[in-house]
């Protein structure tokens, strides 16, 4: 059986509006699952409480009803979040507002240092990671000198530094342009692939789910489709209906099935398409 | 315009004060200042400028930093040479009117002016020779070592406020371009409206500034921050053979003015 390192049972939250009490519902009761080594992209329209499931991830909210569980630890444990926060790293959105440290390779060490570990070893843990995510050569640069994507793989190599399981990044490219979004994404899918490290991607970009083994589509608190990025997108009009977009490609697939050419179905690439249109 | 500000005024370089440790030069700084306060007469202030020169010359900081340093201070010092110039009681050297100098009042003058001349430059000497970020470290270890409770929050407040002025500056520009393109004036009118041009570029800055705030105190919880217990740092400060000499140094003038101040 393939190891659970997420496992979400009934979650539900509720914020309180502010202005006139009135108490919304963020998450309906979400039940899902993610195994080591997948990579899972979380999808949803503004408000449909994809950001709120990805605090939960790593306690920073804690959960109203239901359980959330990493690696057998209950966010609920007032002694076990730190445990949670080493185990799951987050990326958020903003590139600007999570780095702390006025160079790069300091930023990196922030993680490392709140853990208590020996300067030597975090030394070591801080060249790694920049490596890993290909910024070796900056390392004593200042961050606000660097590109949008630069900094989220900043960002990403702090978190890397702790040694997490799951990578959870919150909407990590919505304020990059096009070359960043695809160097954050390039160093995303090959932690994955190359390190098995788990990876839970909450984005609005379809383009980007595509890269994903396994797509959840979250709409008013609840988990309304899931499987693979290839069964997801070749429901178009499913998606549609859930003011979402779907990759240009399955679009086509979609309106040529519409006139009567069928192709099979679950066509995301431009490459696939091709061939498929040749044969 | 506004990216021209620099955050402290750092000048590469690797003399011998530039590779001092920065808890050195801190503590260095206080014994200067001890010792300056102690030299009363001429013999102590031609010490304490002797030191104070070769110390400039020795960090090859050009000499225009340093007075560009003490330039904005002309006004205390005009004042303060004024002050004992023309209100100390003693032997009159030079009189017309009402208006006399003192033997003693021009002595005083001169030596009190001094003194906040070379407090002037070591101080800048200081952040001259060291990056803010060391600086940093240094006043967080000095501070520790002081047993300063708040020595960790304090530092960390300096790192991230480092780490944002430039970020907070860039956003500062953009606001008022926004605003500029709205109709704005920043830079006519008298010193009353231009103060109250400036509500419609500090609201949005002040707002901003708060949402960062919020949203970096999330991101350091997340990266397992929870204050400065049991936390480690990455850079460990390394005194060396270089850092016991300066002590020395320091501490000798130290003790040569006091021996002049009492003994001579």
């Amino acid at each position: 059986m393939v190891r659970k390192v997420i496992e979400i049972k009934n979650l539900i939250h509720r914020y309180n509006s502010s202005q006139d009490g009135i108490v919304i519902e963020a998450l309906k009761g979400v039940d899902l699952h993610v195994a080591k080594g997948e990579f899972l992209a979380v999808i949803g329209h503004n408000g449909s409480g994809k950001s709120t499931l990805a605090k939960h991830l790593n306690a920073l909210l804690l959960p109203h009803e239901g359980s959330v569980t990493i690696n057998g630890l209950d966010t609920r444990k007032k002694e076990d979040t730190w445990a949670i926060r080493q185990q799951v790293g987050m990326v958020f959105q903003n590139p600007d507002n999570q780095l702390v440290a006025a160079t790069v390779e300091e930023d990196t060490a922030f993680g490392p240092e709140n853990l208590g570990i020996e300067p030597v070893e975090i030394r070591r843990l801080v060249d790694d990671s920049l490596e890993r995510v290909g910024l070796s050569s900056f390392h004593k640069r200042a961050p606000h000198l660097l590109s949008g994507g630069q900094k989220q793989r900043v960002a990403i190599a702090g978190i890397i530094a702790m040694r997490p399981n799951v990578l959870v990044l919150d909407e990590p490219t919505a304020m990059l342009d096009p070359t960043g979004r695809k160097e954050v994404m390039a160093t995303v899918s090959a932690l994955n692939k190359e390190e098995g490290l788990t990876v839970v991607h909450i984005t609005h970009f379809m383009e980007e789910a595509v890269f994903a083994d396994r797509v959840v589509v979250m709409s008013e608190g609840l988990i309304a489709m899931e499987g693979t990025p290839r069964e997801i997108f070749s429901r178009v009009e499913e998606i549609k209906r859930l003011r979402l977009d779907v990759p240009q490609i399955a679009e086509l697939n979609g309106c040529l099935a519409k006139e009567g050419l069928l192709l099979p179905p679950g066509i995301l690439t431009l490459e696939e398409m091709v061939v498929a249109l040749c044969q | 315009m506004l990216k021209d500000i620099t955050i402290g005024q750092y000048v590469p370089g690797i003399s011998f004060i530039h590779r001092l440790d920065p808890r050195t030069k801190i503590v260095a700084v206080f014994l200067y200042m001890a010792a300056l306060f102690a030299s009363g007469d001429s013999t102590g202030y031609l010490v304490v400028t002797v030191f104070t020169i070769s110390m400039v010359f020795l960090s090859k900081v050009p000499w225009l930093m340093i007075i560009k340093g003490i330039r904005p201070l002309w006004i205390i010092l005009v004042l303060t040479m004024g002050l004992h110039l023309f209100l100390t009681q003693g032997d009159i050297i030079w009189q017309m009117g009402f208006v006399k100098i003192t033997q003693q009042g021009l002595r005083q003058g001169v030596f009190m002016t001094l003194r906040l001349v070379y407090l002037v430059t070591i101080t800048s000497l200081l952040t001259l020779t060291t990056t803010p970020i060391a600086l940093t470290d240094g006043i967080e270890s000095v501070l520790k070592a002081l047993f300063v409770p708040v020595a960790h929050e304090l530092a960390m407040m300096m790192t991230i406020a480092l780490r944002f002025i430039p970020t907070l500056i860039e956003e500062t520009e953009k606001i008022m371009k926004a605003q500029m393109a709205r109709g704005a004036d920043f830079d006519s009118g008298g010193i009353v409206s231009r103060a109250k041009s400036l509500i419609p570029l500090l609201v949005p800055l002040f707002l901003s500034s708060f949402r960062r705030a919020d949203e970096l105190a999330m991101a350091m919880e997340a990266r397992c921050y929870r204050g400065g217990e049991n936390r480690t740092r990455m850079k460990q400060l390394q005194m060396t053979g270089l850092d016991y000499m300066a002590f020395i140094i320091v501490f000798v003038l130290l003790i040569v003015c006091i021996i002049i101040r009492f003994w001579m």
